[in-house]
């Protein structure tokens, strides 16, 4: 017999309605209607500002205009759940077009499992109708490409091409430096989504 | 050790536990399912740690979906009821001061939200959003109307069964869960492709909330009962090798 433990409670799908619970203001619920949960980082948080930005497009190449995402990240020194703060994000599509945007910091390095520096990265995890348990991946930034090449979370995706599916593109512009990372659910340019 | 201090590697995840991805009897899940593998990745920092929710970013009515959106004076119309239950995780121990969110349709089937078409009225005195915190025991309850089945177009039409949206946080972004809670007893329950897309009968019992009657509040509310285990972390006795993986 195995060893005995309690099953996790299985996952179910977040479903067309997912905002009313996680951004009521955006379902159009007169409710938090100040929460602004796509800023990381008020006036006081030290580090460079960063924009994050994408769509994310089902096998069709069609947006997911109903899909919802939040990112996970340390601070500018590379600390998890540092003072002042928080880390975490969420944040809607856009009903019309798809495109979502987190304001953030850059995050700085944190170790692997064994101690080697991990290349500056956030989590983000993706909830939608039909997407049966939550998908996870990681953004990185083109502009470090240097700790891109030996950071080993992406070492480990033997498809040396798919890496590509994790770095977000700097956008040319004159405001705050602004990241692109589309996600593509299925097909040719499928993202790499994890296991851990 | 603290929960907070103890930085263990979760238990890995039983994915044939889960639903999988492409489940085509739920239409929408088949251009929404990667069709790669899943990549397996080590657990470092950023997934051994989560986002830390205290009870200071709640509001006194956040877990009374009866009373949290009265726009005309009375309150919510539907079968009152209170749930109520704990998170644990695989172990066993209680999940702790972790972030409990819900979101529901009316007594009626019909949601509170822009895209919703659904004939059934609105209730004016009824949002559908709530959430809590897990307290030192791992105890969660929220007070609501029991909601209503509705039909959606899958199968010209399916008829969701009576649910509630669960979404919780654990104290690890690993541990990070949505599911939906279903009632005891709905004849909708074994017709459900959404249910459907969950492999194992056993697994499915467990998003079944049972009636409560020891703690149903006289002539006020009914109350069901659901508990829900999250991943467990793993002692530390096993540090990893100096050589990496």
């Amino acid at each position: 017999m195995p060893v005995d433990y309690l099953k996790e409670t299985p996952s179910q799908t977040g479903g067309p309605y997912v905002h009313i619970g996680c951004l009521p203001a955006f379902a159009g619920l007169n409710l938090r209607t100040q929460e602004k949960l796509h800023v990381l980082a008020g006036g006081g948080v030290p580090g460079e500002r960063i924009r994050i930005e994408g769509v994310v497009y089902d096998g069709s190449g069609h947006p997911l205009r109903d899909v919802m995402l939040e990112l996970w990240q340390a601070d500018s020194t590379g600390a998890y759940n540092a003072p002042g703060f928080r880390g975490w994000g969420r944040v809607g599509a856009d009903a019309e077009t798809g495109l979502w945007a987190f304001e953030t910091i850059r995050p700085g390095a944190t170790p692997w499992v064994d101690g080697r520096p991990q290349a500056p990265h956030c989590s983000l995890l993706l909830f939608a109708r039909g997407i049966n348990i939550h998908l996870h991946t990681r953004i990185y930034f083109d502009d470090r490409a240097d700790a891109n090449a030996a950071d080993p979370a992406l070492l480990s995706i033997e498809l040396v091409h798919r890496r590509q599916t994790l770095i977000a593109a700097r956008q040319a512009g004159d405001g705050i430096p602004t990241f692109r990372f589309d996600v593509h659910l299925q097909g040719a340019r499928e993202t790499v989504f994890f296991d851990c | 050790m603290s929960d907070k201090e103890n930085l263990g590697e979760f238990t890995r995840r039983d994915r044939a536990w889960h639903p999988p991805a492409y489940t085509p009897q739920y239409k929408t899940s088949v251009l929404r399912s990667p069709g790669k593998a899943l990549v397996s990745l080590r657990q470092s920092i950023g997934e051994r740690t989560g986002p830390v929710f205290g009870h200071g970013d709640l509001d006194p009515l956040d877990n009374d979906l009866i009373r949290n959106y009265i726009t005309t004076g009375e309150e919510a119309i539907g079968e009152r009821i209170i749930v109520h239950g704990r998170v644990v995780d695989e172990m066993g121990r209680p999940v702790r001061n972790t972030l409990v969110e819900v979101w529901q349709a009316n007594a009626g089937g019909r949601y509170r939200h822009r895209n919703d078409r659904y004939l059934a009225p609105l209730d004016p005195n009824f949002g559908g959003c709530g959430r809590c915190v897990t307290d030192e025991d791992g105890r969660y309850f929220f007070r609501t109307i029991k909601p209503g089945p509705y039909p959606w177009m899958n199968h010209n039409s399916d008829w969701r069964p009576s649910h509630i949206h669960f979404s919780l946080f654990g104290n690890a972004f690993a541990q990070r869960l949505v599911t939906q809670m279903y009632f005891e007893g709905d004849p909708l329950i074994p017709l459900c492709p959404i249910i459907g897309t969950i492999p194992d009968k056993a697994a499915v019992d467990r998003l079944v909330a049972k009636l409560d009657m020891n703690e149903m509040v006289p002539f006020d509310s009914l109350v069901y009962r659901f508990d829900l285990v999250l991943r467990g972390r793993r002692s530390t006795f096993f540090e990893n090798r100096p050589e990496g993986n």
